[in-house]
């Protein structure tokens, strides 16, 4: 069974066109990846479909906004597992 | 059809929410100046104007999906594929469903076909904001009447 990690990684690669071995968990998709927000909407839809969820990113993009939170919290990719697991977690509750 | 105003929907035909898809129906008018452009002598609807109007039918759905309380703006357009030419005078009929509704985005298909041939197909891809003013959803309500987007069923009264 593959992690979050894999799972998010291989749907970056696919999306995106980056080689796979070039995601890691501490790789930022913004400022490592490179990734625009346009891009980070389709990775959003294969993460929703993925996992059955559906990332909070408006929430997310005001709490950076409006300085509550960083872009580390949500885009670094293992605290963007971390937050997947928390959703899933929460759906099945 | 109105051409000169960018507004491609003559009439919204069904909103069926539970089912998250919309049909539409699109007439192209005799005559245009866009005509004698293209192509001078073999007058043909751009493709560029089909994936509009097959945009603007799935942007209502994404209207209606949101209670008239947020507006779609084209994102992306994907295996956007152009099949058969569509000639002045043909009526279009338009279909979109809604394939998933994310936090600020939405992800439609949409196709058109005429007289029941494929016309054209592609994935379209919405972001979905509040309206960025009170003039531009006044303007949105007039324009959702004219072509008769069923206000009072999906629950986007005023």
């Amino acid at each position: 069974m593959s992690t979050t990690f894999d799972t998010i990684a291989d749907i970056i690669a696919e999306t995106c066109d980056i080689p796979r071995d070039t995601i890691k968990p501490e790789s930022h998709a913004i400022n490592d990846l490179g990734i625009d927000s346009l891009d980070f909407l389709d990775i959003a839809f294969a993460i929703d479909k993925a996992f059955g969820i559906k990332l909070p990113l408006e929430q997310w993009t005001q709490e950076v906004n409006e300085g509550k939170a960083t872009t580390d919290q949500y885009f670094v990719l293992q605290n963007l597992c971390t937050r997947i697991d928390e959703l899933v977690a929460a759906k099945g509750a | 059809m109105r051409l000169e105003y960018f507004q491609l929907i003559d009439r919204i035909v069904e909103i069926d929410l539970p089912g998250r898809k919309i049909s539409s129906e699109a007439a192209v008018p005799a005559e245009s100046t866009i005509f004698e452009g293209h192509f001078p002598g073999y007058p043909l609807m751009p493709g560029v104007l089909l994936i509009e109007t097959m945009a603007q039918t799935a942007g209502w759905l994404v209207v209606a999906a949101n209670g008239f309380k947020r507006m779609p703006f084209l994102a992306a357009v994907k295996d956007a594929k152009l099949r058969n030419f569509v000639k002045p005078n043909q009526v279009l009929k338009v279909e979109a469903t809604l394939e998933h509704e994310g936090s600020g985005y939405a992800v439609t298909k949409a196709r058109i076909t005429l007289k029941g041939e494929a016309v054209c197909d592609a994935a379209i891809t919405f972001r979905v904001l509040d309206f960025p003013n009170a003039h531009m959803e006044a303007m949105m309500r007039e324009w959702a009447a004219r072509i008769g987007f069923p206000s009072e069923q999906v629950g986007a009264d005023g």
